[in-house]
């Protein structure tokens, strides 16, 4: 375990460094001149444009100014946007939000992917699993933004149940966000449960549980589940990290002032200190959870370890 | 080259005598289409893309002669009632509504209504094909393209060249790709962001999947007899991977690749959507959703039809994917 350990780490460094690199490369440096594009048409003062360029290190070479900007960031300084407002203090208000939205999603997708799956694997071919399989798959090809306008139409503005968009009222206002991004995994998740569970129930170990006269419910329930499991929990652990990097579109159609939409702002504004740093944040966040995964992938299956 | 292809076993059998029960003449790919043609889903899935690319191909055919840029603007002060099937009051005349042009809903001569500018919306859906299919097929030519050829040399020699490969895989994986969409396509001023640029941009965020895809199958392949066999037969390199490798990481790259045809018309609509890729004149079901959003509750047939439009191709898609899935691995059978 510990030199999978260790090698997994040692793959992740590289990857780190080169993922935030291009970020701080395509953002930074393709576009030209950034602080010329400050002022737009009028010229900015000498002594602002001096104080600007010693701030982003701009007269340093690029890998000088990356290293830098890595540095600033370790001591929490991410830079500012525009009026000066520094990027941790954005984060600090976004992020709230995105995670509460991520989590709605993720209880969703866990509780009924799960449930949904089992049922459906229990009896390949029946009814529920002819069910779960059409229903899965008319929402993976429904993209999220049309999924959103459909559930705001239907539950917001026909029948009022829920707040069309904002958060001004509290935990329900994420709620219909949340099931409206949450349902792709889900559908990923009900799907990935019936396949492990089909293949795990025609497994030696659950002939032999039933065999030995355990009932149908331990036998599903505590032989096959606990295996089937497996799977479904790493795609799960990727799939975290990609619900709180990935919710641009949500946010964008129920007007929530997270991360996401944050990011799609500040691109559409030229923002560049603002889109990197929340950018590296999320690229972070989705290898670290990825690295959790594999790491907890070799924890449960010992097959993993080994090879 | 003729004298390298393996046919010695077909050669060495023996010409009479008793032969064994004819049962399973048929190769991976005819065992496949037999499969297939049984399948009602995959009859579905292929006819529903067959009437989509006739209509990227032929818009004007089923448009019904309307010009989707032939536009009647008109301001309804008088329209208090909009005549639409989804609107009930009191989501009618709303006081703000009587001073804006009001959308028509479906009525005589307009079968999607019109938008706000008056262009009729059938004709606009029924143009926007063409993007979303162009997009689509493109991207997954050039990542399936790229992932062949970096897949099979990464796969096939190993060493630094793979773990070269494997590194900047990771890199590209890790970047989420419609959050590397939006960075890439800011890059580019709003009016050169065409059917192109999004191409390109999409291509580049979406090939180390099947790189991973095909690396893995022609490292299941290589090390098989037949493999020996060839080489052993004095087949160059070159021959040996385009023959007797390929072929066999083939299957898995063509289920990925109707899926992915799927997805990545998806992708192209989100980026549309939230305002960094395909513009305004452009007819694009994204660009039709990204102006609709703003009139959700006086117009939604708006969001509706491009909605359902887009929703159908992708459903096509991934159907073929799913159904291409179960015919080609034998596992599943």
């Amino acid at each position: 375990m510990g030199r999978y350990l260790a090698r997994r780490l040692l793959q992740f460094i590289p990857v780190f460094f080169g993922a935030t690199f291009l970020i701080y490369f395509l953002v930074f440096v393709i576009p030209g001149d950034p602080i010329a594009a400050l002022g737009g048409d009028r010229p900015i003062a000498p002594s602002v444009v001096a104080k600007l360029r010693e701030q982003y290190h701009l007269d340093d070479s690029l890998p000088v100014q990356y290293g830098k900007y890595l540095v600033d960031m370790v001591h929490g300084d991410f830079g500012t946007d525009f009026r000066g407002r520094p990027v941790s203090d954005i984060f600090a208000q976004r992020l709230p939000v995105t995670a509460r939205l991520a989590l709605v999603a993720f209880a969703f997708e866990v509780v009924l992917g799960i449930v949904a799956g089992v049922v459906a694997g229990i009896r390949k071919k029946g009814f529920m699993d002819t069910l779960v399989l059409a229903t899965t798959l008319v929402v993976v090809s429904v993209p999220i933004f049309v999924l959103g306008y459909t559930a705001q139409l239907l539950f917001s503005i026909k029948l009022g149940w829920l707040p069309l968009a904002g958060i001004q009222s509290g935990w329900k206002s994420y709620l219909l966000p949340g099931i409206v991004l949450g349902s792709v995994s889900l559908a990923y998740v009900a799907r990935l449960t019936r396949a492990s569970v089909v293949e795990n129930l025609r497994a030696d170990y659950v002939r032999t549980a039933t065999a030995k006269g355990l009932s149908r419910t331990r036998v599903v329930g505590q032989h096959t589940l606990r295996n089937s499991l497996i799977p479904v929990i790493t795609f799960l652990g990727v799939d975290l990290g990609g619900l709180l990097g990935g919710a641009i579109i949500t946010e964008t159609v129920f007007n929530l002032p997270g991360l996401g939409r944050q990011v799609a702002q500040s691109v559409i504004n030229q923002e560049g200190t603002v889109v990197v740093g929340i950018v590296t944040f999320l690229v972070l966040i989705y290898m670290v959870s990825s690295l959790v995964v594999d790491v907890l992938y070799a924890g449960l299956d010992p097959r993993i370890r080994y090879e | 080259m003729s004298s390298t292809r393996v046919e010695v076993p077909e050669q060495l059998a023996p010409p009479s005598g008793p032969q064994p029960p004819a049962e399973r003449v048929a190769g991976l790919w005819s065992d496949a289409w037999l499969e297939l043609r049984r399948r009602p889903m995959f009859w579905i899935s292929a006819s529903l893309i067959a009437v989509l690319l006739l209509i990227a191909i032929f818009p004007g055919l089923f448009s019904r002669g309307i010009d989707p840029r032939d536009c009647h603007l008109k301001v309804d002060y008088e329209g208090e009632r909009v005549n639409n099937f989804l609107l009930r009051p009191p989501y009618v005349a709303q006081p703000d509504m009587l001073d804006l042009p009001v959308p028509d809903a479906i009525r005589a001569g307009h079968w999607f209504g019109t938008d706000l500018f008056g262009c009729d919306y059938y004709a606009m859906t029924i143009h926007s094909t063409r993007n979303s299919i162009v997009v689509g097929l493109s991207v997954t030519a050039g990542i399936v393209l790229v992932g062949l050829l970096l897949g099979s040399i990464a796969g096939y020699f190993g060493g630094v060249v793979d773990s070269l490969i494997a590194r900047v895989t990771d890199v590209v994986l890790a970047i989420p790709t419609v959050l590397g969409g939006i960075v890439l396509l800011s890059l580019v001023r709003p009016r050169d962001r065409g059917v192109a640029l999004v191409v390109g941009v999409l291509v580049l965020l979406a090939w180390p999947t099947v790189v991973r895809l095909v690396r893995g199958s022609v490292l299941s392949v290589k090390e098989l007899e037949y493999v020996d066999a060839a080489r052993a037969l004095g087949a160059p390199t070159r021959r040996i991977i385009w023959r007797h490798v390929l072929p066999n990481a083939l299957a898995p790259a063509l289920v990925y690749a109707a899926t992915t045809v799927g997805v990545i018309i998806t992708a192209e609509a989100a980026l549309t959507f939230i305002g960094v890729g395909l513009q305004v004149p452009a007819l694009s079901w994204g660009v039709m959703l990204n102006t609709a959003q703003d009139s959700i509750i006086r117009a939604p047939h708006l969001l509706l039809f491009p909605g359902i439009f887009l929703s159908i191709t992708v459903f096509a898609f991934i159907l073929l994917g799913d159904v291409l899935r179960d015919a080609l691995d034998p596992k599943l059978r």
